[in-house]
C-alpha cells in the first residue's frame, strides 16, 4: 500500500485552500444516466479510489452483471444495493483545482419526492437529466418544480444519451424548446442546456469530437465557472441568536456574546442593531470569533457578536438592522411538502421549527394542493400526503420573524415535527 | 459591489461551528467522542472555536478498547489538561471483564466491533442524550447516507431506512426519553478537507500521522504495527520499516503506510496522489460489503 508522489501533477495546496465550494443535487427518471454521469464526474476528476473501484468491481461481479455498475459507489445502503434504486440522498464528494463539489444524489421516483426536496433544499445548483430519445416527460417537470420551489439559482439541464440519437442538433433543439415552452412557467433564474453522453464522456469533462455544432461550455466547465457569488442574500442584515456564551471566566467576567450564523446580509462593528421580539436597539460592539476580532461579518459566517447596551437576549431572537425589518407575524402562508406516511391533520397542531426559533403552530387551512406534475391547482382534494405539495395557512403561538423564501432561504424555511412522534413531518417554503 | 465569499475551509468551518452550537442548545448533556484521531482532533478544534472565549460545553469521551498507540494517550492526556477539558473513558477491557461482550478469538481478532457496548453503557450511565462524532460522509458508503442529527432508539439503534428528512441547515434533535441522538459536525468534509485543515490552523497531531521507522508485519496486504496485541502468525515476520498511519483507532486493525511525509505539507501531497481510501488500511471494513452498515445499526459511532 504504497503512495507514490510521482503520481502527483504539481498539486498546490496554497491555490487549495482557496477553492469555493458548490453543492449541486442531480435529478432524473430512472435509467436516464445519473449514476454513471456522477461516475464519471467522479472518475474523469480522480475522486474514485482503487479500493472503491475494486470493491464495486467485486461486487458488480458478484451480481453477475457484465459492465462495472458505477451506480453501486452511491447507492450504499443493502437495501438500495439489493433493489437496485437509490432510497435516500447519498452525498458525495470530489474537488477539482478550482472548486470543491457536494453532490446530492437523490432519487427521482414520485415516492421519493421528499428526497429530492431535501437533496434540493442546500443546493446552488441543479443537474436535470433528460433521455434525449425520450425528451421531456412528466418527470422532468416534476424535478424542475421541485428545484424551482426551493429556489436551487441554477439548472443546468443535460440531454444524455445523444449517442442514441446519432448526435442530432435537431432533437437537441427540439427538446431545448420545449423545455423553454413549460419552464417559463417556473420560477427559474438561470437555465443552461447541454448535450450530452455521460457513458462515452461527451461534453462532461472533456468536449465532444461528435458535436461541432455544439459551441457552448461543457459540464465540467459550467460546474467550475458558474458564479454563485451572488447566491446568498448579502442585503438583507438577519442574525438568529443560536446561543449565548457567557463564560465562567474572571478575564471575561462581562462578557455576553450571542452566538450564530449570519442568516442573511452583513454587520459592522458599530452597526445599529434592533432585537426582536423585544424590539430593543443597541449598537455592535465588537464581532468575536477565536482567530481575532472582525469588522464585519456576513452570511454564512459563524460569528460571536457582543452588544454595547446589556439588553435580555435569548436563542430564538434575531438581531436585524433598524431600517431592514424582516416580516413579524403570526399568520403566513407556506408552500408545504409533506413527508410522513402520517397524513397531515387539517387544523392540526405541529412543532414548527424555523431560524433558532420553536414553536407550536396550527395549520389553519389548506388552499390548494399540486398535481407536482403538470402543476394543477387541485382544490377539491385538499389532503396532504406522503410526498404531496400544498399551499397552507399557518398558525404560530408567538410570532416569528421571516423573509419569503424567495428573498432569503435561510429566514423563509420552516419544518413541522409532529409532537407525538418528535419526526420531521414536513418542510415548508414562506410564500 | 463586494463580492463576499468564503473559500471552501471558511464555509465547511462555519457551518460545523453552526452544528457544534445547536448541539449545546439542544440537548440537555451532549458528549464529544474523542478517539485521539485526526478527525476528533478536528471537531474538538471546531468546538474551541464555536464556544470562545468560553470553554467547551461538552465532556469528552473515549471508548478506550485497551489496544492504543501509546502516542495517541499521550497526545490526548496532553489535550484535556492544556484545555481544562473533562475526559471520561468508557473501557472495553472492563466490559470484557465484567461478561458484558466477549472477545474474539483468534489471528485477526480486533475489539472494534465489541466498542458499541461499552458506548452504550457509558451514555445511559452518563445520561448523555447525544454523542458526536467525527465521522465523515467521504469514508464509507454507509455514512454517505447518515445524517447530520442521527437518531437512535432506546436500543442506540440506527434505522438507516426511517432517518428524518434534513433540511436546509434547521436540525430536529427532539427526542422521547432514554432515546439519543449521534451527531456528525464534519459530515460534509473530506479527508483532504481534514488536512488541509489542520495546515491552515497549524493544528498541532499526535506523531503517528508522521513518517516514523516503526516494526511492522504484513497480513492480507495490510501493513500492521508489531505490539503486544497481536498475535502473530508463524509466517508473519516483523521488520523496521518507515511508515505512517492515515488513519488512528485501535492499534490491531490500523494499517500503515510506507511514506517519507514528515510535515503536513508532505502528508496532503500523499493524500492528493493516493489512489486509496483510508478506510482501505482498515482492516474492520473488510469484513463483508454491508460491515459498516450492520455496526451502525447495532449503535456504533
Ligand atoms: N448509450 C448510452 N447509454 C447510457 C448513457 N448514459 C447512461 N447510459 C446507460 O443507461 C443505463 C442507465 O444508466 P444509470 O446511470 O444507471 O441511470 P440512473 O438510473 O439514472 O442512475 C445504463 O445501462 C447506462 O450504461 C449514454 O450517454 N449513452
Ligand atoms: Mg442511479
Amino acid at each position: 500500500m504504497t503512495t507514490t508522489i510521482e503520481e502527483i501533477d504539481n498539486f498546490d495546496s496554497k491555490a487549495y485552500l482557496d477553492m469555493e465550494l458548490l453543492r449541486f443535487s442531480t435529478a432524473g427518471s430512472v435509467d436516464d444516466g445519473k449514476s454513471t454521469l456522477i461516475g464519471r464526474l467522479l472518475y474523469d476528476s480522480k475522486s474514485i479510489f482503487q479500493d472503491q473501484m475494486d470493491a464495486i468491481e467485486a461486487a458488480s461481479a458478484k451480481r453477475g452483471e457484465e459492465y462495472v455498475n458505477l451506480a453501486l459507489l452511491t447507492d450504499g445502503l443493502r437495501a438500495e444495493r439489493e433493489q437496485g434504486i437509490t432510497i435516500d440522498v447519498a452525498y458525495r464528494y470530489f474537488s477539482t483545482p478550482k472548486r470543491k463539489f457536494i453532490i446530492a444524489d437523490t432519487p427521482g421516483h414520485i415516492q421519493y419526492t421528499r428526497n429530492m426536496v431535501t437533496g434540493a433544499s442546500t443546493a446552488n445548483l441543479a443537474i436535470i437529466l433528460v433521455d434525449a430519445r425520450k425528451g421531456i416527460i412528466e418527470q422532468t417537470y416534476r424535478h424542475s418544480y421541485i428545484a424551482s420551489l426551493l429556489q436551487i439559482p441554477h439548472i443546468i439541464v443535460c440531454i444524455n444519451k445523444m449517442d442514441l440519437v446519432e448526435w442530432d442538433e435537431k432533437t437537441f433543439n427540439r427538446i431545448v424548446n420545449d423545455y423553454k415552452a413549460f419552464a417559463s412557467k417556473l420560477d427559474i433564474k438561470d437555465v443552461h442546456f447541454l448535450p450530452i453522453s455521460a457513458l462515452a464522456g461527451d461534453n462532461v469533462v472533456n468536449r465532444s469530437e461528435n458535436m461541432d455544432w455544439y459551441q457552448g461550455p461543457t459540464l465540467m466547465y459550467l460546474l467550475e465557472t458558474i458564479h454563485i457569488g451572488s447566491d446568498l442574500n448579502h442585503i438583507d442584515a438577519r442574525f438568529p441568536v443560536q446561543y449565548v456564551i457567557r463564560p465562567m471566566k474572571n478575564e471575561y467576567h462581562d462578557f455576553r456574546g450571542y452566538a450564530g450564523r449570519i442568516a442573511g446580509g452583513v454587520f459592522r462593528v458599530g452597526d445599529k442593531v434592533k432585537a426582536l421580539p423585544s424590539g430593543f436597539s443597541s449598537k455592535i460592539k465588537s464581532i468575536v470569533t477565536m482567530d481575532g476580532d472582525l469588522q464585519e461579518a456576513f452570511a454564512p459566517q459563524s460569528v460571536t457578536i457582543t452588544l454595547e447596551d446589556e439588553i435580555d437576549i435569548s436563542r430564538g431572537d434575531m438581531l436585524v438592522r433598524e431600517n431592514n425589518m424582516p416580516q413579524v407575524e403570526q399568520e403566513f402562508d407556506v408552500m408545504l411538502c409533506w413527508m410522513n406516511e402520517k397524513k397531515m391533520v387539517p387544523r392540526g397542531k405541529y412543532i414548527l421549527r424555523h431560524t433558532s426559533r420553536e414553536c407550536k403552530c396550527i395549520v389553519k387551512e389548506t388552499k390548494y394542493k399540486l398535481n407536482i406534475n403538470t402543476l394543477q391547482r387541485l382544490e377539491d382534494d385538499l389532503e396532504l400526503g406522503l410526498n404531496d405539495i400544498g399551499r397552507v395557512t399557518i398558525r404560530t403561538t408567538v410570532p416569528l420573524f421571516f423573509d419569503s423564501y424567495r428573498k432569503n432561504r435561510n429566514t423563509g424555511s420552516i419544518i413541522l415535527v409532529d409532537e407525538s412522534t418528535n419526526e420531521t413531518v414536513a418542510a415548508g417554503m414562506i410564500v | 459591489m463586494i463580492d463576499y465569499h468564503l473559500n471552501h475551509l471558511k464555509e465547511l468551518e462555519a457551518e460545523s461551528i453552526y452544528v457544534l452550537r445547536e448541539v449545546a442548545a439542544q440537548f440537555e448533556n451532549p458528549c464529544l467522542l474523542f478517539s485521539g484521531g485526526k478527525d476528533s482532533i478536528v471537531v474538538l478544534h471546531l468546538a474551541l472555536k464555536a464556544f470562545y472565549p468560553a470553554s467547551v460545553p461538552f465532556t469528552l469521551l473515549h471508548v478506550d478498547t485497551g489496544h492504543n498507540f501509546q502516542e495517541a494517550l499521550d497526545y490526548r492526556d496532553n489535550l484535556v489538561k492544556k484545555h481544562g477539558l473533562r475526559l471520561l473513558v468508557a473501557s472495553v477491557q472492563e466490559a470484557i471483564d465484567k461478561g458484558l461482550v466477549r472477545e474474539e478469538k483468534g489471528y485477526s481478532a480486533s475489539r472494534n466491533a465489541l466498542q458499541t457496548i461499552p458506548l452504550l453503557e457509558a451514555i445511559e450511565k452518563n445520561k448523555f442524550d447525544c454523542a458526536m462524532g467525527g465521522a465523515r460522509r467521504d469514508e464509507e458508503k454507509a455514512r454517505a447516507k447518515e445524517r447530520f442529527f442521527s437518531h437512535r432508539d432506546e436500543f442506540g439503534q440506527w434505522d438507516p431506512k426511517n432517518q428524518r428528512p434534513e433540511l436546509w441547515n434547521i436540525f430536529n434533535g427532539r427526542k422521547h426519553v432514554g432515546e439519543h441522538f449521534r451527531v456528525f459536525p464534519i459530515s460534509n468534509w473530506t479527508e483532504m478537507d481534514v488536512w488541509q485543515y489542520i495546515y491552515q490552523e497549524q493544528i498541532e497531531m499526535p506523531s503517528l500521522y508522521f513518517s516514523h521507522k516503526r516494526k511492522v508485519f504484513e497480513r492480507d496486504g495490510v501493513w500492521y504495527a508489531a505490539s503486544e496485541f497481536i498475535q502473530n502468525k508463524p509466517t508473519e515476520v516483523i521488520e523496521e520499516r518507515v511508515v505512517r498511519f492515515r488513519t488512528v483507532g485501535d492499534i490491531t486493525c490500523t494499517g500503515a503506510v510506507f511514506s517519507e511525509a514528515s510535515t503536513l505539507e508532505d502528508i496532503i501531497q500523499e493524500v492528493a496522489a493516493s489512489r486509496t481510501t483510508e478506510r482501505g488500511t482498515r482492516a474492520d471494513d473488510k469484513r463483508s460489503e454491508a460491515a459498516m452498515e450492520d455496526r451502525k445499526k447495532a449503535g456504533y459511532f
